[in-house]
């Protein structure tokens, strides 16, 4: 299934959507849209492990398994995160980086 | 030039990636870009598919396009308006940001792409659910019941801590 397709090609697909998912992280103000942007970073490192895996050890599992954790520590991540989104509006009704600027309680 | 099928379906699922990813760290609506980056995460599932982890595609779709997105769309819908657009970013930092993306995308794939990646002729393993069970509980060589119950703890973990977080506090009338 994968003739034709050389290893170059998953890690330059990877690489764009890295820096993309960098650039919104640098430019985006809202803390949600943050939050995506670091999605697209998780998963482009995703793609970089199962190609290696796939095409330079395809006798073992580890970059496959490697790749389940990274699903899993994501998504604890983004609920942690969402519940410190939610609690940061209730105190201060915006979820503007720029616009919270205090850490009292 | 003999172009197969193979080869017309990762130029789609790539160009998918990059044009759906740039449009979700630039769209100016922030339900839009949600909706992007679940594009994004299916066509990341079509290259599981293509490489032959079906398991692992599985786990994409339901964990990433079903569950992390469902909870970031609910989260947009109570913290803003569905009709609120972001002002446009100033251009110097959106200049700026673009620049150290686009000298850190140079430097990577001059890198990557100078290197020889020695590729391994090793017969791949078929992979079906028993072999994926088998190993992700075993402890002998390719097993990984460690990380296994160290993920366990951390998902419990951050359950717990975002419902510790996340639940209102007690006023002090009551």
């Amino acid at each position: 299934m994968i003739q034709g397709i050389p290893l170059y090609y998953f890690l330059i697909v990877a690489t764009i959507m890295f820096f993309v998912g960098v650039y919104g992280f640098l430019t985006r103000k809202n803390l949600i849209t943050m939050l995506m942007s670091i999605e697209l970073i998780l998963n482009s490192v995703n793609i970089n492990f199962v190609a290696f895996n796939r095409f330079l050890y395809p006798d073992t599992l580890h970059g496959h398994f490697f790749t389940l954790f990274i699903i899993a520590v994501a998504a604890s991540e983004a609920a942690v995160a969402i519940a410190i989104i939610i609690n940061i509006y209730r105190k201060f009704t915006n979820i503007d980086v720029e616009k919270v600027s205090e850490m009292k309680y | 030039m003999h172009i197969t099928g193979a080869q017309i379906m990762f130029i789609i699922f790539s160009a998918v990636i990059i044009i759906f990813s740039i449009l979700t760290v630039t769209s100016r609506r922030i339900l839009r870009a949600a909706t992007f980056l679940l594009f994004v995460l299916i066509a990341t599932a079509g290259l599981y598919f293509m490489l032959n982890y079906q398991f692992l595609a599985a786990v994409q779709l339901a964990l990433y396009a079903g569950g992390i997105i469902v909870l970031i769309i609910f989260s947009i819908l109570l913290t803003s308006h569905i009709s609120q657009k972001f002002e446009p970013i100033s251009w110097k930092k959106s200049i700026f940001a673009a620049l150290a993306s686009v000298a850190g995308i140079i430097i990577c794939l001059t890198t990557i792409l100078n290197y020889n990646f020695k590729a391994d002729s090793l017969a791949a393993i078929e992979i079906d659910m028993k072999i994926i069970g088998r190993s992700l509980l075993s402890y002998n060589k390719d097993g990984f019941v460690l990380p296994f119950e160290v993920i366990s703890i951390l998902l419990l973990a951050a359950m717990v801590a975002s419902l510790v977080i996340a639940k209102k506090a007690k006023t002090k009338q009551q």
